[in-house]
């Protein structure tokens, strides 16, 4: 199968790319860590609300903020995209019998992979600091795989937009501008039972929630139905982005 | 010949949105192990009808065939039988040069012993092998070009599509890259398509060559072929004074057999039929006008004056690296 055979090599040059140059993925992590400690701090006493739903506020961020680094992580996957193209590197990749799927396949999966490294890294600081999954290490898993299918999700939303767009800035803005409601109108922070009536239901459609919502149930082992059901949301949203990235790449092939 | 040609090219058409038309009705054929040169300036329409052929654009119109496949119905096919070198660099900067090769090696679907041999032995062959595992970014402008071209060979292409391959290259670099695709038509069976704005170029690499020109086919033919189709001699005159340029021009265009005249600096140049008879007859009307003549030459035509009589327009090009002449058109 070519498409099999062409998303490995592909795929380990932008990992290559990553390790060589990890100063994006390094900030991401540090400034993650930090909201961790801040808002730990911060809003350590938030808990004591009656109908709070958990005990300690930094077991209740820590798989909060590890979706957030997901969102935030993966959300300029494009950009490298356009870099590739103003290179002639596209070009040259173009002229081989290589899988067009898996062009944009590689690329969104470096999306997914980069964000699941970083959550890792900010859970163990998150044990480190005394956080401890109900379930354990299928809970960590969960919260990784929730945090990688929504990078996945997207990373092929922003290669989606450079297709169309072809303009960093317009990535860049575009991204921003999305992703920083989309964790303000989510679980992330606070706790669904605390939110206003309107933002719980806007939640209830934010694929950045259904990651939180798993994420969360998964790390305390409390909610399995919950884990399930979130995920294949987050599945079927995953899916539909890589179908509209795998569009505006047919839609760019086709304009040059 | 058009049965054995292994790019047969047939009233090529590319219009981009807006009315853009960069490519209007081109007909060519290349004859399989021979470099074939498209010359023309820049927005000619060369890149754009290499893209076709490589299969990156299709066509609006017309037909195009690479290595027995049609470009826009069999793509995949012809990908495998061509190798493509694009104008400026495309190597990835952050990996290093036998990490390029193997990962265009893995695209065509090579692996294990034989793609780490065919990786070697172009390291090699492109003398990169000294700098086999340093990252591209760290390569000088001649090596990245060298590993451009490496990479487009790393599948055994029989075709390879040149496209500019020496612009921006300095002038030792780019002696050392004539030299490489010499050496490469010559010991192999590659066939090389080769675009360029640079006279010398064509002239030094192709066996054939078609001038193109706002998206057409202008004439075609081996070098010495196309300079043949010039009657006659090249003359050129250098004039002491910048101020005597315009009553030279109109002395020259008075001389008969005389139609065109460029200028060039403080040089005039003419063409005419018999440049031995002719440099007399100038000469002396100069003299009789007063301008005072610094130095005259007869010469073959090159193409660059096939160019400017096919075309009306001299090929100026921006580079300062080229060492080209710039012509302006004086007159008709």
């Amino acid at each position: 199968m070519s498409f099999f055979n062409d998303v490995r090599p592909l795929f380990l040059r932008l990992v290559r790319y990553t390790v060589r140059m990890p100063v994006f993925m390094v900030i991401g992590v540090v400034q993650s860590i930090l909201w961790l400690v801040l808002f730990g701090q911060l809003f350590q006493r938030v808990v004591q609300i009656p109908g709070f739903e958990a005990e300690s506020y930094l077991q209740f961020l820590a798989p909060g903020i590890t979706i957030m680094t997901a969102l935030f992580g993966s959300a300029h996957s494009g950009m490298g995209t356009l870099i590739d193209i103003e290179r002639g590197v596209m070009d040259r990749l173009l002229v081989t019998p290589a899988s067009r799927g898996a062009l944009m396949a590689a690329r969104v999966l470096h999306a997914g992979a980069l964000v699941v490294f970083q959550g890792a890294v900010i859970l163990c600081a998150s044990l480190a600091m005394g956080a401890r999954p109900g379930a354990g290490v299928v809970g960590v898993l969960v919260v990784l795989l929730a945090a990688g299918l929504l990078g996945c999700a997207f990373g092929a939303l922003s290669n989606a937009i450079a297709l169309i767009a072809r303009r960093q800035e317009t990535v860049l803005a575009a991204m921003n501008f999305i992703i920083l409601p989309l964790t303000f109108l989510s679980g992330i922070m606070m706790s669904a039972a605390l939110m206003p009536a309107w933002i719980r239901r806007v939640a209830a459609l934010n694929p950045a929630n259904w990651a939180v919502v798993a994420a969360r149930a998964g790390f305390e082992g409390s909610d399995w139905g919950a884990v399930g059901l979130n995920l294949v949301w987050l599945s079927l949203f995953a899916l539909a982005c890589g179908w509209l990235a795998t569009r505006a790449f047919d839609r760019y092939r086709r304009t040059i | 010949m058009r049965d054995m040609a292994i790019i047969d090219v047939v009233d090529l058409v590319k219009t981009y949105p807006g009315q853009v038309h960069a490519v209007r009705g081109l007909s060519f054929s290349v004859e399989p192990g021979t470099i074939f040169g498209l010359l023309g300036p820049n927005g000619a329409g060369k890149s754009t009808t290499v893209r076709i052929l490589a299969t990156l654009s299709a066509p609006t119109a017309g037909r195009a065939e690479v290595a027995g496949f049609d470009v826009a119905m069999h793509p995949q096919e012809v990908r495998r039988r061509i190798g493509y070198v694009a104008q400026g660099s495309a190597v990835d900067l952050h990996a290093t040069a036998r990490e390029n090769l193997h990962l265009q090696g893995r695209l065509y679907g090579m692996r294990g012993v034989e793609l780490t041999r065919r990786v070697d032995e172009l390291l090699e062959l492109f003398q990169l092998a000294g700098a086999a595992n340093r990252l591209a970014r760290t390569f000088s402008g001649g090596m990245k070009r060298r590993l451009d071209l490496a990479m487009g060979l790393v599948h055994r292409p029989r075709v390879l599509f040149l496209d500019e391959p020496t612009t921006g290259l300095d002038p030792e670099s780019r002696a050392a890259l004539w030299h490489e695709v010499d050496r490469l038509a010559r010991e192999t069976e590659l066939t090389i398509l080769l675009t360029t704005h640079y006279l010398d170029e064509a002239d030094r690499l192709a066996g054939r060559i078609a001038i193109v020109d706002e998206g057409r086919i202008v004439a075609e033919g081996t070098p010495d072929e196309l300079k043949r189709t010039l009657r006659g001699d090249r003359v050129s005159v250098e004039l002491v004074a910048f101020s005597e340029l315009q009553t030279g021009v109109e002395v020259l265009r008075g001389v008969q057999g005389v139609d065109e005249v460029a200028i060039e600096g403080r040089t005039l140049h003419t063409q005419v039929p018999q440049g031995g008879r002719a440099v007399p007859v100038i000469l002396q009307a100069l003299d009789r006008a007063g301008v005072a003549v610094a130095q005259v030459s007869v010469s073959r035509p090159s193409l660059d004056d096939v160019y400017l009589s096919l075309t009306g327009k001299s090929m100026v090009s921006k580079d300062p690296a080229e060492g080209g002449r710039k012509l302006e058109v004086a007159g008709v």
